[in-house]
């Protein structure tokens, strides 16, 4: 474990063409030989030592979250998937947060903006669970953190994953900054 | 979708919670994990790629974050109608920037991240889905991130 939590402003880390060929090389996954890095090298035309210090720059800089395995949920049993969503005081809200952030359950939360009529929620806070049970009686610990600041609540249950890729940089993005 | 038809084994249960972070950036990044799990090299790289195969992964390699290149990912939603849902899904799912995209049970159904290094891709990315499916893409852009860690326990 390990990402610092809140990070509004974060420094962004400009790519230049050949990190964005290195991205573009690895984005779909490291290749499945002894020495991935050495391929990957290969294959761009780059020392390897240039692909390695590159992704060190890009896991530093925070543009890699991570290098691993990306599991699939429902395979490991994690069926009930809520995205948890409240409307929360604005007064309040970040501090609340960072509070519901904090707790074990939940893997991703922010803030957000409401679309009223239709959606009303600002605080987005997603639990992973082996039942609906177990989702909800996180819920109910998420909502006795926001108390009184809490005015409306649901819970959204994915029930199908239609796209699960990440992130795919196309061609050269270049020009259009 | 449904859960691999194999029940996991010990080795894949240690792979999935060992190995979510930390692949080295080495020349025989394996090795070390190898050495951990009491496996050759070649046995832990034949189990990813079966995981990978079975679905139970639904990838190995670095993961990008479109923030910290100075773009965005953007969640979105749309209430798509079930007769049209498939065929919408196929539209979506078809632009490159879909980086997910998730059937979730609300009068808002079908919850996709566009992610796109820069934010004028990312927003082209919805007007073109906008234009294809006629249907009002609802932008729920991030104003705070609180916490983002996703680690699952095998």
């Amino acid at each position: 474990m390990s990402t610092p939590h809140s990070r509004p402003t974060a420094a962004t880390h400009k790519l230049d063409d050949v990190d964005r060929r290195l991205v573009r090389a690895s984005q779909g996954g490291l290749p499945l030989v002894p020495r991935p890095y050495h391929q990957l090298a290969d294959q761009l035309g780059l020392p390897p030592e240039e692909v390695i210090g590159r992704l060190r720059a890009m896991l530093d800089s925070g543009v890699i979250r991570r290098i691993g395995v990306v599991p699939n949920h429902y395979a490991l049993g994690y069926v009930a998937n809520g995205m948890t969503v409240w409307d929360v005081d604005d007064a309040r809200i970040d501090a609340l947060g960072e509070a519901v952030g904090r707790l074990d359950c939940v893997s991703h939360c922010y803030r957000r903006p409401r679309r009223p009529p239709m959606w009303p929620y600002n605080l987005f806070a997603m639990v992973h669970g082996h039942s609906r049970e177990e989702v909800e009686t996180q819920a109910e610990h998420i909502a006795a953190l926001l108390g009184p600041a809490l005015r409306a609540r649901d819970i959204l249950y994915s029930s199908h994953i239609l796209k699960k890729t990440g992130l795919r940089l196309t061609e050269p993005a270049s020009g259009e900054r | 979708m449904s859960p691999t038809a194999r029940p996991l084994d010990e080795l894949d249960r240690r792979i999935i919670n060992l190995m979510q972070g930390d692949f080295p950036l080495a020349e025989r990044p394996f090795l070390a994990f190898a050495d951990r799990l009491n496996v050759s090299e070649r046995q832990l790289i034949a189990r990813i790629e079966r995981l990978l195969q079975e679905r139970t992964l639904t990838r190995f390699g670095p993961l990008f974050n479109a923030d910290r290149m100075g773009g965005v990912n953007l969640l979105a939603a749309m209430a798509v109608p079930e007769a049209d849902y498939e065929e919408i899904a196929l539209v979506v799912n078809a632009q490159p920037e879909v980086a997910h995209n998730y059937r979730r049970e609300h009068a808002l159904n079908m919850w996709f991240v566009v992610a796109a290094e820069t934010p004028r891709r990312a927003e082209k990315a919805c007007a073109r889905i906008e234009t294809s499916t006629g249907l009002e893409v609802f932008r729920f852009p991030k104003e705070r991130e609180y916490f983002v860690e996703l680690r699952l326990q095998a």
